[in-house]
């Protein structure tokens, strides 16, 4: 099987110029004092959500996987980079406090000060057993991507085999998303409870640097990370393990048939999209400044899944698509940027009634466009759309013009 | 009762027959023999007056005793008479003690007021309880049964124990008779006595019979210096530092009796530290060395070396001081006959007490699982039949209890609005749940994935739109008058009338469900599509309309149950979502499409949920975080749940 160069793949390329322009841009008109720092936080945070699209992309557009989990996933990355953000703060600031002590401080006083500032709100003042090695940056960031991977290892190896598949998996996925979401609203969970980890847009030894120029380095490192992941699930999926993987998805016993692993590859994609997820969620919350239990809930999960359906799955540019047009458009409508509308004897408050307008648009979309705003360009560019029929694994799987063409893109 | 009128009758003859000795009763007569004592009276020597004035039978006794006590007795300081003083101003006005009957003024200065200190005013009041315990009112009876328990004594016993005779309502007499065993097994001087009520106490599980249990077993902790237990002490246990009592707590009790010097805290150390710092060094410790742990400790004592600062132990001096004492818990009671079989008792007790609340948490799964059962077997019914996951399940749950709640604006008498809400919220329900199938539902066929995600959009959409009409705070569903209040089984069993009437409707739906599925020709043709619908299509059943009947009668029951779920809980626009997860797990864990399958889960879970919670009581987030562990375990073995079903949804 020969593979087009990665480079010369039109959607590659468009997303590189895309990310390089935007990010170009984004810094010379903040330099210029045209964009504000809020602006280019929020750019980032959507370079980050893009991120986490991707992964969900792989898993439930590529694989068929409808993971109502992969946002906790994000989530954890996000907690573990906060649990050294905050305490290393927290220390530094604790240090400075008692400097003028008449006696130096000891490692110990420090540590206690610290644990007593963290977690003073849950009523306790020591360290829970997690945060033990929090204060080694290197430590917490192996677990950005180490933690998700090993939980999404665990629970995939449990569920794929007892062959758990279709809504049933769904189910489970979101399950486990409350279970974990449940935990950590406890206060004795160690993370805080329901206040979760807060002042993460504080980067320890970087405080001379202003919010202006870190919330840059953030949205380059963000676009750095998307691109290079796209970069890299676009080489996974053109390749045999993307025909394999696809046809999983479309027909999992005949792949089964054939030979091949399905649940060695099934794990591989759940797990490799979880660590893509929790790396994507190291680098949105110290933008966004806060994590809490309530950003894991399954809701967010699912709003994943809505983002990628209506981008497109089984396109990885409409994922991103997806997940920038609809999180920017919550923005602006839940901001309270949309006008309202005066009916007369009614006025649309478009903060109360954008998330009405996303349910039914939802379904819409499901029901009209069932391969979402990807679909759409495809079919306003080409004459012919590359797939016909819907992208499950049930009735018009496997079609012949897949069997035959090129990888897609 | 008789007694006491005979006495009004003997006195009334007798102050008629000798108007002159009117001026000094009986109870005067006694008082003026007993002057001194009753003017400065002290709590050994009130005794004998209150015998001597008891010999006297008046029945104005009570009333003076009473009155003693509340300190409205005055002593006219002219001719040293007692009387009932009432102040009014600046003059008492006096009544006879004997007649009660008026008996002129005197002023404010002129009369001493009696002021019983108050052990004396115990022992008047022990006096007193003899009278109320056969006092004509049985209210006052019980109270002071009531008021004798609060503060028990041996002599209280014995004049209960008179009492118990006379009475002769049979429920105040029952109520007596276990006052009297209660107080018998702590006060009674006759140790076979005691032990024979000890172990009768042993039959009840009753708050009180326990609480006198646990106070015959009082314990006091003592440090037994160099480990040896005080003649004749009854020790309840020896107790181990570092496993039955921390190694800090056992050393601060060694300090309390003056064994070992008190602990040096970190605090304390670092306060002599500094005080003691000169020219930037302790104890030749440069201060700035001074940034860890055992730094400091070394430079502490160093300075206790010199003096400057109390001695410490060491680990091992505190570790070696541990092992020489001992610290004991005693039994304040004596005698170990006593305790053994308070203990033996007490133990009885607790088993039964345990086996109630067994029962108690079995109740209270008991209602959970049937909460479960009517949110979930909606849902397990059309993923049988349709194999959709409805995840807007949870807004017709939500739907339902807003009808309830929109027919109680407009019907204020609660039984009826109950009486129309369930039927209405049936409708509402279904009829949504029809126009969802039609709508939407019926275009995903053969994409359950798709459905399961355009049925959360319409979730959403129906939640934000019950917040836009309701508003976002929790809106009440009153239950009748007769719904409320718990029906209480025994001293710890107990059930809300509102969880058995669910219990009821759940038990209604089962059968119900049950008589269509089996009996009808529409269960046939349900049980058809559930197990091959392209067969049942060719048998000429419209699988379309038995999916669209199903929606409909599931998404009612769903309806239905949100006026029960709203009747107890608060109706909010999340009330849904907060039980589709579980929902979910019932029809996971049951087995899809299957009823009885969807009752064994709905018990499974509700019964675990409750167990977890009791193993657990402080926290019920951790108890559905194990949960659903637990049901992704459970997965692993029956992935198709507790009763697997054959058909077309079985195919995964």
């Amino acid at each position: 099987m020969t593979r087009i160069p990665l480079i010369r793949r039109p959607d590659v390329l468009a997303v590189l110029v895309g990310l390089t322009v935007l990010t170009l841009l984004a810094t010379i008109g903040a330099e210029m004092g045209l964009v504000s720092t809020s602006f280019v936080k929020t750019l980032g945070k959507t370079l980050c959500l893009c991120l986490v699209a991707v992964a969900m992309d792989l898993v439930w557009g590529y694989c068929g996987i409808l993971s109502l989990g992969h946002m906790a996933f994000f989530g954890i990355g996000g907690y573990a980079i906060g649990m050294w953000l905050m305490r290393a703060r927290t220390e530094d600031i604790v240090a400075a406090q008692l400097a003028n002590r008449p006696l130096p401080p000891t490692p110990e006083e420090i540590d206690q000060a610290a644990a007593t500032q963290i977690f003073g709100v849950v009523g306790s003042d020591q360290f829970p057993w997690m945060w033990v090695l929090s204060d080694v940056l290197a430590v917490q960031l192996i677990a950005v991507v180490l933690v998700p991977g090993l939980l999404a290892l665990i629970f995939g190896w449990l569920a794929f085999r007892s062959r758990v598949t279709g809504v049933y998996l769904s189910i489970l996925t979101q399950a486990g998303t409350l279970a974990l979401s449940l935990w950590l609203f406890q206060n004795d969970s160690g993370l805080r409870g329901n206040n979760g980890l807060s002042g993460l847009q504080n980067i320890p030894g970087l405080t001379h640097v202003p919010q202006s120029t870190l919330s840059l380095w953030f949205l380059w490192a963000s676009a750095i990370a998307l691109a290079a992941t796209y970069i890299l699930a676009a080489w996974t999926v053109s390749g045999r393990f993307g025909s394999v993987v696809r046809g999983i998805r479309d027909d999992e016993a005949r792949v089964r048939f054939l030979g091949y692993d399905v649940e060695g590859y099934k794990l591989v994609v759940f797990t490799g999209t979880a660590m893509i997820a929790g790396v994507a969620g190291a680098l949105y919350y110290p933008q966004a400044g806060i994590v809490n239990p309530a950003e894991i809930a399954p809701i967010a999960s699912i709003y994943l899944a809505v983002w990628v359906a209506i981008g497109g799955r089984g396109h990885l540019w409409g994922a991103i698509l997806g997940a920038a047009a609809v999180s920017l458009l919550s923005s602006w409508f839940t901001g309270g940027g949309a006008p309202d509308i005066d009916l007369g004897i009614y006025v649309v408050r478009w903060t109360d009634w954008w998330l009405v307008l996303l349910g039914f648009g939802f379904v819409a979309v499901t029901l009209l466009a069932p391969e979402g705003l990807a679909g759409l360009i495809l079919r306003l560019t080409r004459r012919r759309p590359d797939r016909i029929g819907d992208m499950g694994p049930d009735k018009g799987a496997l079609r012949r013009e897949e069997a035959s063409a090129e990888p897609a893109e | 009762m008789i007694r006491i009128i005979l006495a009004c009758l003997a006195l009334l003859a007798w102050s008629a027959a000798s108007p002159a000795a009117a001026q000094e009763g009986p109870l005067q007569a006694v008082l003026q023999t007993n002057a001194s004592e009753v003017e400065r009276a002290s709590r050994r020597s009130v005794g004998e007056v209150l015998e001597a004035l008891a010999e006297t039978g008046s029945p104005q006794l009570r009333a003076f005793l009473e009155a003693w006590s509340d300190r409205r007795i005055v002593m006219r300081d002219e001719d040293g008479l007692f009387f009932f003083g009432e102040r009014d101003g600046d003059i008492y006005r006096l009544s006879d003690i004997d007649t009660g009957e008026p008996a002129g003024e005197v002023g404010r200065r002129e009369a001493t007021e009696l002021r019983p200190n108050a052990g004396v005013r115990r022992v008047i009041g022990a006096a007193l309880v003899r009278f109320q315990l056969t006092d004509p009112t049985a209210r006052v009876r019980r109270e002071a049964v009531e008021a004798l328990e609060r503060a028990p004594s041996a002599e209280l016993l014995e004049i209960l124990r008179a009492s118990i005779e006379e009475e002769e309502v049979p429920s105040l007499r029952a109520f007596k008779q276990a006052a009297e065993r209660r107080l018998t097994a702590r006060f009674d001087t006759d140790p076979a006595a005691r032990i024979a009520a000890i172990e009768d106490l042993s039959g009840s599980i009753r708050i009180e019979d326990r609480a006198a249990l646990s106070r015959v077993l009082t314990t006091r902790r003592i440090v037994a210096e160099n480990g040896e237990a005080p003649d004749g002490a009854n020790v309840a246990a020896r107790l181990r530092p570092g496993q039955d009592i921390g190694t800090e707590d056992a050393y601060s009790l060694l300090v309390e009796a003056d064994l070992v010097p008190p602990r040096v805290t970190r605090e304390a150390r670092d306060a002599a530290l500094v005080a003691a710092i000169s020219e930037g060094a302790v104890a030749g410790f440069p201060v700035a060395q001074l940034d860890d742990e055992q730094t400091r400790w070394d430079a502490y004592d160093a300075l206790a070396r010199l003096d400057a600062a109390p001695a410490r132990l060491t680990d091992d001096g505190i570790a070696e001081a541990l092992e020489t004492h001992a610290i004991l818990d005693l039994y304040v009671e004596e005698d170990s006959a006593i305790t053994d079989a308070a203990r033996a008792s007490m133990d009885a007790v607790e088993g039964r007490l345990a086996l109630h609340q067994t029962a108690d948490l079995g109740l209270d799964a008991l209602s959970l699982a049937s909460i479960y059962f009517l949110a979930a077997i909606g849902l397990a019914v059309t993923f049988g039949v349709m194999g959709v996951i409805n995840m807007a399940h949870g807004e017709f749950i939500m739907i339902g209890a807003y009808t309830g709640y929109v027919v109680q604006l407009f019907v204020p008498d609660y039984t009826l609005s109950l009486v129309i809400a369930l039927p209405l919220a049936f409708c509402t329900a279904g009829l949504a749940g029809v126009a969802l199938e039609r709508l939407v539902i019926r275009h995903l066929m053969h994409r359950p994935l798709e459905t399961l995600l355009a049925t959360f959009g319409i979730s959403v959409a129906l939640q934000q739109i019950a917040k836009n009409v309701f508003g976002t705070q929790a809106r009440p569903l009153t239950s009748p008058d007769w719904l409320a209040g718990s029906w209480q089984i025994s001293e710890v069993i107990s059930v809300s009338w509102i969880r058995v009437a669910i219990f009821v409707l759940a038990l209604i739906f089962l059968a119900a469900i049950v008589y269509v599925l089996r009996r009808t020709r529409l269960g046939l043709e349900v049980r058809a599509v559930t197990q091959n619908p392209g067969m049942a299509a060719s048998m000429g059943i419209d699988p379309g309309r038995i999916g669209m009947l199903t929606f409909g009668l599931g998404s009612g029951i769903a309806g239905v149950a949100g006026v029960a779920i709203g009747l107890y809980a608060q109706v909010t626009s999340e009330m849904g979502a907060g039980y589709i997860v579980q929902s979910f797990m019932t029809v996971v864990v049951g087995g899809v499409g299957s009823v009885f399958g969807t009752l064994a889960g709905a018990g499974l879970i509700g019964g675990l949920q409750k167990g977890i919670e009791w193993l657990n009581p402080s926290n019920t987030l951790a108890a559905q975080t194990f949960m659903i562990l637990f049901i992704i375990a459970f997965i692993q073995f029956r992935p198709r749940g507790i009763v697997p079903q054959k058909g077309r949804a079985a195919g995964g």
